[in-house]
C-alpha cells in the first residue's frame, strides 16, 4: 500500500463567518485509493472535497496535486472532476451532450467524442440513452449519467461528493456496488463523502472520520469498525455499548464492577479507560455462566437479529443476537476477550479538542 | 370532485370581467377596425392605412426605438444578474428591491422628471453649466424617448432574468467549471441556455410596452417626434376616426402575437408569472 501520495492537503484551515470548519486538516490520499471522507453534517467533510476540487479556497494551507501546488487554481485548470450530489447534470442539453461537454471544450474530434461517449454509457449500464434528456431519467440514472460524464474527462481523481444521498435504500445499494466494480476498472482514485456509515464500509480502502473540522480516526473499514480510537468514532461507526471502565492491568479490566478478560495491554495499572462492546459481540448465556447477571427490558425484532436492552449492574446493554432471550428472563453476559476493545482516556491532542469542543455543546 | 364542480362558480368573477374588459372590447376594436366610417360597411382600408408613408415611418421608429431599448435593457440586466449570482451577496433581494421601487411610482410622473432633468435648461444642462461643459441636446430627440424606455421598463427585464439566473443550481455551474470550461465558456454554454427562457421573457415585457407606448414620446419627443402610438392616439382623440385608430392598432396587435408567440414557445416555466 505504500503508494505515491497523489493528493497532499497541508494544514488546511478553512471557516465562514467567523465560524471554523477546518482546523489545521493534513491529509494525503495514495493513488488508486478510494478514500471515504466520513462523518456527520457539518463536520467539514463537503468542505474538505470542495477544497480539493477547487470550489473554495482554504483561508491557510496547501493542496499539493501530483507534486504540484494547485491552491490557487480555479476548478477547470485541475486534473480532476466530481460528481455532485444532486447530480447538476445540464438539463438543457441532451445526454450525449452532457457527456462530451468536458470533451468539446478540450477540443477533441467528433470521432473520439462519439467513441467515448459510447464507452462510458456501456460502462455506466444505460447504452441507447444519448438522445434522452435528463429530465426523462430517473434519479439513479441521472447519477450515473453524472459519473460518465465526470470520467470521459479521465481525471487522475473522481470527488463525490454524497452522490447517493437523493436515492432510495435499494438504488443506493445496488450503486455502491456499480461505483466500486467502476473504480476497479478504471483504476483511478476516488475520494467520496458521505455520512451513511455502511456505504463506507462498504466501499471504502480507507476511511476517515471526521467530526466538527478535526480528523478523528484514518484507516481500514476492519480497523475503523472493530478497534475506533475514541467514542465519537465507536458511537459513529454502527452501534454500540460504550463503557466507562478502569484498566487494572494489562489484559484485565474492571467494566461496572466486575473482571474482564481483553487482549489489550500496555494502558498501565488502574487506568480510567472507556471500553467498546459492539451489540453483537455480547453471548447472553444462563445467568451463572456470564460474567455479570442481567434481566432482559426490552426486545425488538429486526429481521435479521433480535435487538434487546439488557439492565446489568445498572447499566442498559444493547445486544444483537439472533437468539431469542424473552423481556423478563434472567441472563448472564459474556463477551469474547478479543471483542472488547479499549479506549484511551488520556488524551492526544486531536482527542482533546475533541472533548473540549464536546464541552462547548 | 366536490371541490372541482364548485370550480366554474368560483370563476365566473372572472368570466364576467374578462368579458366586460377583454373580449367586448376586442371585439368593438375588430369591429372598428374591419367598417368604414362613412357607412359602416366592410372594409380593409383602415388596416391599409398602416401603407401610408408617415404612419410607416412611425411604425418604424417605434421598432427601431423599442429595439434599441430592449438591448440596452437587456445590457444592462443580464450582467447585473449574473453579477448577483456570482457574489453570492446576501442584500441581492433588496437590491432588486431598490431597482424595481421607481416601479411603484406612476409611470407618468416618472417620465415628466426624466423631462425636467434632459430639458435645454434642466438639471442636466445647469450641471454641465456649472463644470463649464457644453449643453447637452438630448430633449426632444429620439435619444430622450430611448432613455425614458430604458428607465421605465428595465425593471421589467431585470425581473425575469435574475430570476432564472438565481434559480439555477450553483453546483450546475460548479459541474461546468470541473468540467474544463473557463468562466466565459460556462456563460455561454450552460448559463446563457438556461436562463433562456427568463430573456425571452424580458425582452416581451420590454418589447411590448415600448411598441405601443405614447406617453414617452409625447413627453420626452415633443410634438416633432411620431411613434405608432402617437399615430393612433392622434385618430382616437384629436381626429375622432376610430376606425382608423383600430386599423392601426390591428397591425401593432400583429406585431405583439408574434412576440407573444416566441415567449410561449420558450417559456415553459412561466417565468413572467414567478416574476411577480
Amino acid at each position: 500500500m505504500e503508494n505515491n501520495k497523489l493528493i497532499d492537503l497541508q494544514h488546511i484551515t478553512k471557516s465562514y463567518d467567523g465560524e471554523m470548519i477546518l482546523d489545521d486538516l493534513s491529509l494525503y490520499i495514495r493513488e488508486n485509493e478510494f478514500l471515504t471522507l466520513l462523518g456527520p453534517s457539518g463536520c467539514g467533510k463537503t468542505t474538505t472535497l470542495r477544497i480539493i476540487g477547487g470550489f473554495e479556497k482554504p483561508d491557510k494551507g496547501k493542496v499539493i496535486f501530483d507534486g504540484k501546488d494547485i491552491t490557487n487554481l480555479a476548478p477547470n485548470e485541475r486534473q480532476l472532476n466530481t460528481v455532485f450530489q444532486k447530480y447538476a447534470l445540464f438539463t438543457n442539453m441532451t445526454i450525449a451532450d452532457n457527456i462530451a461537454f468536458g470533451l468539446k471544450i478540450k477540443g477533441k474530434s467528433k470521432s473520439y467524442i462519439n467513441d467515448k461517449i459510447k464507452y462510458a454509457l456501456k460502462l455506466v449500464n444505460l447504452q441507447g440513452y444519448e438522445n434522452r434528456m435528463p429530465d426523462s431519467l430517473s434519479g439513479g440514472q441521472q447519477q450515473r449519467i453524472a459519473i460518465a460524464r465526470a470520467i470521459v474527462n479521465e481525471p487522475k481523481v473522481l470527488l463525490l461528493d454524497e452522490p447517493l444521498g437523493a436515492l432510495d435504500l435499494k438504488m443506493r445499494q445496488d450503486m455502491q456496488y456499480e461505483l466500486k466494480r467502476l473504480k476497479n476498472e478504471l483504476g483511478i482514485t476516488f475520494i467520496y463523502v458521505t455520512h451513511d456509515q455502511e456505504e463506507a464500509l462498504t466501499m471504502s480502502d480507507t476511511i476517515m472520520v471526521m467530526n466538527k473540522g478535526y480528523i478523528q480516526q484514518i484507516g481500514t473499514p476492519e480497523k475503523i469498525y472493530n478497534e475506533p480510537e475514541n467514542a465519537f468514532v465507536a458511537d459513529f461507526i454502527g452501534e454500540s455499548n460504550i463503557i466507562p471502565a478502569t484498566m487494572i492491568e494489562d489484559k484485565l479490566v474492571e467494566i461496572l464492577g466486575a473482571k474482564w478478560q481483553c487482549v489489550d495491554e500496555g494502558f498501565g495499572k488502574n487506568k480510567p479507560v472507556d471500553v467498546v462492546i459492539r451489540p453483537e459481540d455480547i453471548d447472553l448465556v444462563e445467568p451463572d455462566k456470564g460474567i455479570i447477571k442481567g434481566r432482559v427490558t426490552s426486545l425488538i425484532f429486526k429481521g435479521v437479529h433480535y435487538e434487546m436492552e439488557v439492565e446489568a449492574n445498572g447499566f442498559e446493554w444493547l445486544v444483537h443476537s439472533t437468539d431469542l432471550s424473552p423481556v423478563g428472563a434472567e441472563v448472564g453476559i459474556y463477551v469474547n476477550p478479543f471483542d472488547i476493545q479499549i479506549m484511551n482516556r488520556p488524551e492526544s491532542d486531536d482527542e482533546k479538542a475533541v472533548s473540549e469542543l464536546e464541552k462547548e455543546d | 370532485m366536490k371541490n372541482r364542480n364548485k370550480m366554474p362558480l368560483l370563476a365566473a368573477p372572472y368570466g364576467v370581467w374578462s368579458v366586460a374588459f377583454i373580449v367586448i372590447p376586442l371585439i368593438m376594436i375588430l369591429y372598428y377596425g374591419f367598417t368604414s366610417k362613412a357607412d359602416g360597411s366592410f372594409t380593409f382600408e383602415n388596416i391599409a392605412l398602416i401603407a401610408k408613408s408617415d404612419n410607416l415611418k412611425a411604425l418604424g421608429l417605434s421598432v427601431v426605438l423599442s429595439l434599441i431599448s430592449t438591448v440596452i435593457c437587456l445590457l444592462i440586466a443580464y450582467p447585473l444578474a449574473l453579477i448577483l449570482k456570482a457574489l453570492k451577496f446576501k442584500g441581492s433581494s433588496f437590491l432588486i428591491m431598490i431597482i424595481i421601487l421607481p416601479m411603484w411610482m406612476n409611470s407618468l410622473l416618472r417620465t415628466i422628471a426624466w423631462q425636467n432633468i434632459l430639458e435645454n435648461t434642466g438639471i442636466l444642462n445647469n450641471i454641465l453649466t456649472f463644470f463649464g461643459l457644453p449643453k447637452a441636446h438630448i430633449i426632444n430627440t429620439n435619444k430622450a424617448i430611448i432613455i425614458g424606455m430604458v428607465y421605465d421598463f428595465l425593471p421589467f427585464m431585470i425581473l425575469p432574468i435574475n430570476n432564472v439566473i438565481q434559480k439555477i443550481d450553483d453546483d450546475v455551474i460548479n459541474a461546468a467549471r470541473d468540467l474544463g470550461a473557463n468562466y466565459f465558456q460556462t456563460i455561454i454554454r450552460v448559463i446563457l441556455p438556461l436562463s433562456l427562457p427568463g430573456v425571452i421573457s424580458g425582452i416581451t415585457m420590454v418589447f411590448v410596452p415600448a411598441l405601443t407606448t405614447f406617453v414617452i414620446s409625447t413627453i420626452l419627443g415633443g410634438s416633432k417626434i411620431l411613434l405608432i402610438g402617437n399615430v393612433i392616439e392622434q385618430y382616437f382623440q384629436y381626429i375622432y376616426n376610430w376606425n382608423a385608430g383600430s386599423g392601426l392598432s390591428l397591425v401593432l396587435m400583429v406585431f405583439i402575437f408574434i412576440s407573444m408567440a416566441l415567449v410561449n414557445k420558450y417559456d415553459k416555466e412561466d417565468e413572467v408569472s414567478a416574476a411577480f
